[in-house]
């Protein structure tokens, strides 16, 4: 082990000298923009090893539970000789240069963007494609083809008054679905507001989504939440909660909680572009890092932040890039293909429970609806845009296009889909919109797991008001 | 710990350093380095982590190395923590414990000497306790602990030192019941945490001058206990509400509101409230000690009371 650390670490230390020829180097190289320049402390690929990658001088896993010393973790190597030139801070031994030099505000070329099936539906030549079966191809595509007609229907039932809000996934729809496909139903979900493919690909019914929206007495969360905040524990879907990005720690939290009980899954947390700048982004990495957990986090990097555009979000390049600042694994990849999701996923997903280890997937979008129902977005981005990103990348039309062509689809089983799922879907509305509203018990239980005194008063106070008024009392809600 | 597998620790320096004072003292070494956590400083995150842990079935303790720090935590105890068993229609428990020293402590300066049981007793979903003495500190944790509701635990940072006599054999106090600190007949002193020591110091004094109070800790913060304070109310006729919150928005006054609104026909006088002043707490030592209310405060407030 310690033999393998100096070999690498004389490896760094060669490429690092290699570029500090003189101090105008590193000026000219960042400006020259058209040659693509792997850059030592970034790789475009991850077969080259990097510093962040390397293990603190040696792993402390066993010492851990051990040693209450911080001094003797980073004392293994004793190696002399080599060395001298190395100052043993705590975290690890980092080497000297005399030359001064500042890490560049961004890298020549932005981090490559991994993608197997191109615009057309066609597989890239030379990609590492990995087989995906017929039957999850398949899956897939019907999956993102039902979520595409639910959100269209429930939006028009929106702006019929039915229900009061509504948010679309239109053009992320890969994402949703594909990375709910390389899961398994053990693996903890924690949503942000835009992920109900993942609820739907793991088999929350139409019905249920319908009686959410209504939020009656059938909605799981007896009627609390707003439109689209979805929660099913039998799902492992965590329920969403407006707040931007709170889920993450909890995220941590429930990795935590895998790693502990030792189980064969992980947890899984999504967020937006704008989502990356919350403090419980930065500090969720950092945990992850630091515990060594087993999540998985997903930026849907979609450009639009209500109407803030990514380049007033952040001024990094997106958010992979971030991800070696806390010292986790990441990667940029086309969220509107499919596959290249599916893969990513996969990977993704083994990494984290194999080596107990947080990854960051950065997939690349474009929010194609409104960021609401409340929300016209025309008013902040040009409608050519829109329209560019609807026509040209759909992830649903790219993916149909691939099956099509694999002889996996059909012209007659795309029109029986849609209108199968929109006839269902017309009928869930119909019933939900019938059934009853939570009574007013509802509002005092779940507080706490048995109601207190003073919540008992309250509930008393409002019955004895709505008998002395009842016609102040909407007639069709449960008392 | 020992009891229960799923409980576990996590906070700043709770592991191999003990704790800020030392209440994790040895769990490290027994457990281990993943049972009590050493985690970064981003309090907003490691409660966030201790909700998502707890939802997933296990007992977080977590620990604010100040309960100042816990401002920061106030987004996720509040959004999240006190929300989500409700919002979620009941699907997701939240079995977490949040701890930690707070409270007026010797020139520690103002912001570690902060009463976050104040800004904290407005969230829905909580509850809120405070421990006074090492048995009520033992038996109020492990109810906590065991507790489904997510449960924020304020301890007292001169409070550390004190040494009781407590019962060998398990015993497991209620998360809702005030504590009879000394019957009497004249006047009821609501008080809780540090602020039961400075009124019993009074009541010595109050005896010897021949008043008979009758002192409650009231250590349920949220909800109150107003059963027990409803009875002694309504034996006294007079009450006085020693702490150490802010006069403005402190448990003193929605204490004062709730008693009011249940028990004014059995009150002589109107309720006394003895609070801190609405003043960052000053570092000077002399200062300090006119932010806190003293005993002598305490004899004075009751002998008005009992005119």
């Amino acid at each position: 082990m310690a033999l393998r650390m100096r070999k690498s670490v004389n490896f760094i230390n060669r490429l690092l000298s290699s570029r500090i020829q003189s101090p105008g180097v590193l000026m000219q190289t960042h400006l020259a923009s058209s040659r693509p320049n792997h850059c030592p402390i970034l790789p475009a690929s991850t077969t080259v090893p990097s510093l962040a990658s390397q293990p603190a001088l040696c792993s402390p896993h066993h010492l851990r539970l051990e040693s209450t010393d911080a001094g003797r973790q980073s004392d293994c190597s004793n190696e002399i000789g080599d060395f001298d030139q190395k100052m043993d801070f705590p975290g690890g031994k980092i080497a000297f240069t005399s030359k001064m030099k500042f890490i560049p505000e961004s890298l020549e070329e932005r981090i490559h963007c991994y993608r197997v099936i191109n615009e057309e539906g066609r597989p890239i030549a030379h990609s590492n494609l990995t087989e995906i079966s017929e039957e999850v191809a398949v899956g897939m595509y019907t999956g993102m083809v039902t979520l595409q007609v639910m959100d269209t229907i429930f939006y028009e039932a929106q702006r019929q008054g039915r229900i009061s809000f509504y948010v679309t996934t239109v053009g992320e729809e890969a994402i949703n679905i594909a990375s709910a496909a390389a899961l398994t139903a053990h693996d903890l979900v924690f949503p942000q507001y835009r992920e109900p493919g993942v609820l739907l690909w793991r088999g929350f019914t139409l019905q249920e989504f319908a009686h959410q929206l209504f939020g009656n007495q059938a909605d799981y969360g007896k009627g609390r939440q707003m439109p689209v905040h979805y929660g099913s524990k039998k799902l492992n879907y965590f329920t969403v909660s407006s707040t931007i990005a709170t889920q993450l720690p909890p995220a941590v939290g429930a990795a935590y909680s895998l790693k502990m009980d030792k189980q064969d899954a992980c947890s899984i947390t999504y967020f937006g572009d704008g989502g990356s700048s919350e403090g419980d982004f930065h500090a969720a990495l950092n945990f992850a890092a630091v515990m060594e957990a087993p999540v998985i986090f997903i930026c849907r990097n979609n450009g639009w932040a209500i109407s803030t555009p990514s380049s007033d979000q952040f001024r990094s390049d997106g958010i992979a890039i971030r991800g070696q600042a806390y010292g986790v694994k990441s990667i940029r990849v086309d969220g509107n293909d499919a596959v290249a999701m599916y893969n990513t996923v996969c990977a993704a997903r083994e990494m984290a429970i194999n080596e107990q280890k947080p990854i960051l997937i950065e997939a690349m979008t474009y929010r194609v609806g409104h960021h609401s129902t409340s929300d016209d977005s025309t008013k902040y981005r040009p409608a050519d845009e829109i329209e560019r990103w609807r026509t040209e990348s759909d992830p649903v039309t790219r993916h149909r296009k691939w099956i099509e062509s694999n002889g996996w689809w059909s012209r007659t089983a795309e029109s029986e889909l849609r209108s199968s799922v929109r006839q269902q879907l017309l009928h869930a509305i119909q019933v939900a919109e019938k059934v009853e509203k939570p009574s007013i018990a509802d509002l005092f239980t779940d507080v706490y797991d048995v109601p207190p005194l003073n919540l008992q008063e309250q509930e008393k106070l409002i019955r004895e008001t709505i008998k002395r008024h009842p016609q102040d009392y909407p007639k069709d809600v449960p008392v | 710990m020992e009891r229960d597998p799923c409980v576990c620790v996590m906070g700043e320096d709770v592991g191999h350093y003990g704790g800020s004072y030392k209440v994790t003292k040895g769990l490290a070494e027994k457990y281990g380095d993943l049972r009590v956590l050493d985690t970064p400083i981003a309090e907003n995150s490691f409660t966030g982590m201790g909700i998502g842990a707890a939802m997933t079935g296990l007992r977080p303790v977590v620990e604010g190395m100040n309960m100042g720090f816990l401002l920061l935590a106030f987004n996720q105890i509040s959004n999240n923590c006190g929300m989500l068993h409700y919002t979620s229609g009941g699907q997701f428990k939240i079995p977490i414990v949040i701890r930690g020293p707070g409270g007026v402590g010797r020139q520690l300066g103002a912001e570690h000497s902060q009463r976050l049981e104040s800004y904290f007793q407005s969230i829905p979903g909580i509850q809120m306790v405070a421990c006074s003495t090492p048995y009520n500190a033992k038996g109020l944790m492990k109810a906590a602990i065991r507790s489904k509701n997510p449960v924020i635990l304020f301890e007292h940072v001169l409070l550390y030192n004190l040494k009781e006599r407590i019962p060998d054999e398990e015993y497991v106090l209620s998360l809702e019941e005030a504590e009879m600190v000394r019957p009497g007949e004249h006047v009821t002193i609501l008080t809780y945490s540090r602020m039961r020591y400075h009124v019993m110091q009074a009541a010595k004094t109050l005896v010897n001058k021949g008043y008979d109070p009758e002192v409650i800790d009231i250590r349920s913060l949220k909800p109150f206990d107003l059963y027990t304070i409803g009875s002694s109310v309504k034996k006294t006729h007079r009450v006085l509400i020693v702490e150490e919150c802010m006069r403005t928005g402190g448990i003193g006054a929605s204490l004062t509101a709730a008693i009011t609104e249940n028990f004014h026909d059995h009150l002589d006088a109107p309720i006394m409230c003895l609070s801190s002043q609405d003043v960052p707490t000053p570092y000077a030592g002399t200062l300090e000690n006119w932010t806190v209310v003293q005993p002598a405060q305490i004899v004075t407030a009751v002998e008005q009371l009992c005119q």
